[in-house]
């Protein structure tokens, strides 16, 4: 490090300055170019590739056939795509819904300095920095069929509530729900403590001494003041909540007969497992419309409310 | 008017104050429940897991589990994530830095276009890259590759470190950089010994997320790696189930194993880890 250091400044002596220039034009775009490039090459060349694939009969060893919209027109008449589809929005809105309500609670909780606030914030916390498939194996152990679950209905007397939770089809997207809600509330928690800090304590009192209850300045203070961070929580959410995927492979892998599965594991399935990659693509360009859809009716949504506040 | 209500509000502060320690630690408690479960199984028999079920109390604790779940391949699967982790951030570092400084303090033609399209390419859904990606690594002979792993991962990702290294070097006063330059300094120069500098914290915070991200992937590695001697640890500890059926003992260490290298890094830079989170929410 020390000699490439020493021969820049080699470079820079006067008699040398004359082509310095260009080189140092051709440094800074090596600088920009190679990780453009690269980033470009891994995710825009292949995304362009899915729509074309999405377009296409192909098994991925014989050529692809062009087929048109056939694909996307085969979705309304499989049911799996159906459930699935119904399976991603009630996952985006429970999931989505649950974890923003839950984590905005918690930040709330605990914003102001009370004692042991750090302490409760790193373990509501803590969740975040395991894998998905870490917590999906944590939670496997409560819903076993010996599992803590059951074990604490037999304990009250509700026996005959118990259930194999994961292999039930009326209990097991809603048994994958929760422990996705244990990992995602921390991290939601930390982005509005974050939004939290930027309210100004200078409103507060000024309702305060004007008679505000503490809803009154919750609802016209506080949410307010919220508005960019509550933005970026929901763009996150829902981008995160499209793209869940592992704790449902890890869990029940869409099962039991396709009650839990979601466009994403659907789409793993049939176009990276299985042999349907037409089909797999035109699933995955589903999944980025509705991402893309559900941001842009949310800003449009907002810019409206903006406008006749 | 304010003299009457203060003593009201007082004791509903005093209240609410009551409530809050006394419904905390409830809560809490809950919420570590799963991660008490989880070690305690990890640390029991399996004959007494078989006689008392999941949901009892130990009767004994042991630290076999562990000796089994390192046994069944463990390491090597560790030493994989490792292996791919690390050059990961590494290099992702590296490039993110290169593209920030590049674009954030030199007038280059279309360097807001840039920026968005590769903050676009890192928010596009990982689902619509599998199948092409899957493709293009099996063209390049980087299917079932560790190295396959690196490139991948790092190229997805770039976009997110870019873009948030690029507003942290943008703060970075214009005076420091020129006085560089009129010493003399070359364009490497000033980003080795100025910026890089200057962005270690930033840097610190990115680091620390994409080690987590990187390791905690499982999408990527089931769909790039096929061998199993070359998964690392998130894909193998689920692969194991299968191995370990009703080894919940054992299923529960291997658990714990591989939860802790992230956790290492999360109490090391806890600081950098959840300021990396709040920049990481503006993308």
């Amino acid at each position: 490090m020390a000699s490439v250091a020493k021969s820049h400044r080699a470079a820079a002596t006067p008699y040398r300055r004359t082509w310095h220039g260009s080189r140092d034009a051709l440094v800074l775009l090596a600088f920009v170019l190679v990780p453009f490039a690269l980033e470009m090459f891994w995710t825009f060349w292949p995304a362009l590739n899915s729509l074309y694939i999405s377009l296409t009969r192909w098994d991925g060893i014989s050529p692809p056939e062009f087929i048109g919209l056939d694909n996307y027109l085969q979705m309304w008449s499989d049911s799996t795509f159906l459930l699935a589809l119904r399976n991603t929005v009630l996952w985006l809105v429970l999931f989505g819904g649950l974890s923003v309500l839950g984590g905005f609670g918690l930040a709330l909780l605990l914003d102001k300095p009370r004692r042991g606030v750090g302490v409760y914030r790193a373990i509501f916390f803590l969740p975040v920095v395991f894998s998905m498939v870490v917590t999906a194996l944590v939670w496997r152990m409560i819903y076993q069929p010996d599992g803590v679950v059951n074990g604490l209905l037999s304990a009250v007397g509700l026996d005959d509530l118990t259930k194999i939770w994961l292999g039930d089809p009326d209990t097991a997207l809603y048994a994958l729900i929760v422990p996705a809600l244990w990992r995602q509330m921390g991290y939601i928690m930390v982005l509005f403590l974050a939004g939290l800090k930027t309210v100004d304590p200078l409103l507060h009192e000024a309702a305060r001494t004007d008679g505000a209850g503490t809803f009154q300045r919750f609802r016209h203070i506080t949410l307010p003041q919220l508005r960019p961070i509550t933005t970026i929580v929901l763009a996150v959410t829902v981008i995160d909540a499209l793209r869940s995927f592992d704790i449902v492979w890890a869990l029940t892998k869409g099962g039991p007969y396709h009650s839990s599965e979601l466009l994403s594991t659907y789409q793993f399935s049939t176009g990276v497992l299985g042999s349907q990659l037409g089909y797999g693509s035109a699933l995955a360009v589903v999944i980025f419309i509705l991402a893309v859809g559900t941001i842009i009716v949310y800003v449009l949504r907002n810019l409206g409310e903006e406008e006749t506040a | 008017m304010t003299a009457v209500q203060a003593p009201a509000r007082m004791a509903r502060r005093r209240v609410r104050t009551w409530l809050f320690h006394l419904g905390m630690p409830v809560l809490a408690a809950l919420w570590l429940f799963p991660l008490a479960l989880v070690v305690i199984t990890s640390l029991r028999t399996f004959d007494d897991l078989a006689t008392s079920g999941l949901a009892s109390l130990p009767q004994g604790l042991t630290a076999d589990p562990y000796r089994e779940a390192l046994a069944s391949g463990e390491w090597r699967s560790i030493l994989n994530s490792l292996l791919i982790t690390v050059p990961v951030v590494l290099v992702t570092l590296v490039l993110a830095s290169m593209a920030a400084y590049g674009l954030a303090r030199h007038r280059i033609p279309f360097r807001r276009t840039m920026l968005l399209l590769m903050l676009a390419g890192n928010l596009l859904p990982a689902q619509l890259l599998l199948i092409p990606v899957l493709k293009l690594t099996e063209q390049f002979g980087l299917f079932d590759s560790l190295i396959g792993m690196i490139v991948v991962q790092t190229a997805v990702g770039l976009g997110f470190y870019t873009f948030v290294l690029h507003g942290f070097m943008r703060g970075i006063p214009q005076e420091l950089t020129q006085a560089a330059r009129m010493d003399g300094a070359t364009t490497f120069g000033v980003y080795l010994r100025i910026i890089l500098p200057l962005t270690k914290p930033a840097l610190a915070a990115l680091g620390s997320l994409c080690f987590t991200w990187t390791f905690n992937d499982l999408v990527w590695s089931i769909t790039l790696l096929r061998s199993e001697d070359k998964l690392p640890v998130t894909p193998a500890i689920l692969g194991m189930q299968g191995e370990f059926v009703s080894s919940w003992n054992v299923i529960a260490a291997a658990t714990v194993i591989a939860a802790i290298p992230t956790v290492i890094v999360f109490l090391r830079f806890q600081r950098y880890f959840i300021s990396g989170l709040l920049i990481g929410s503006s993308r």
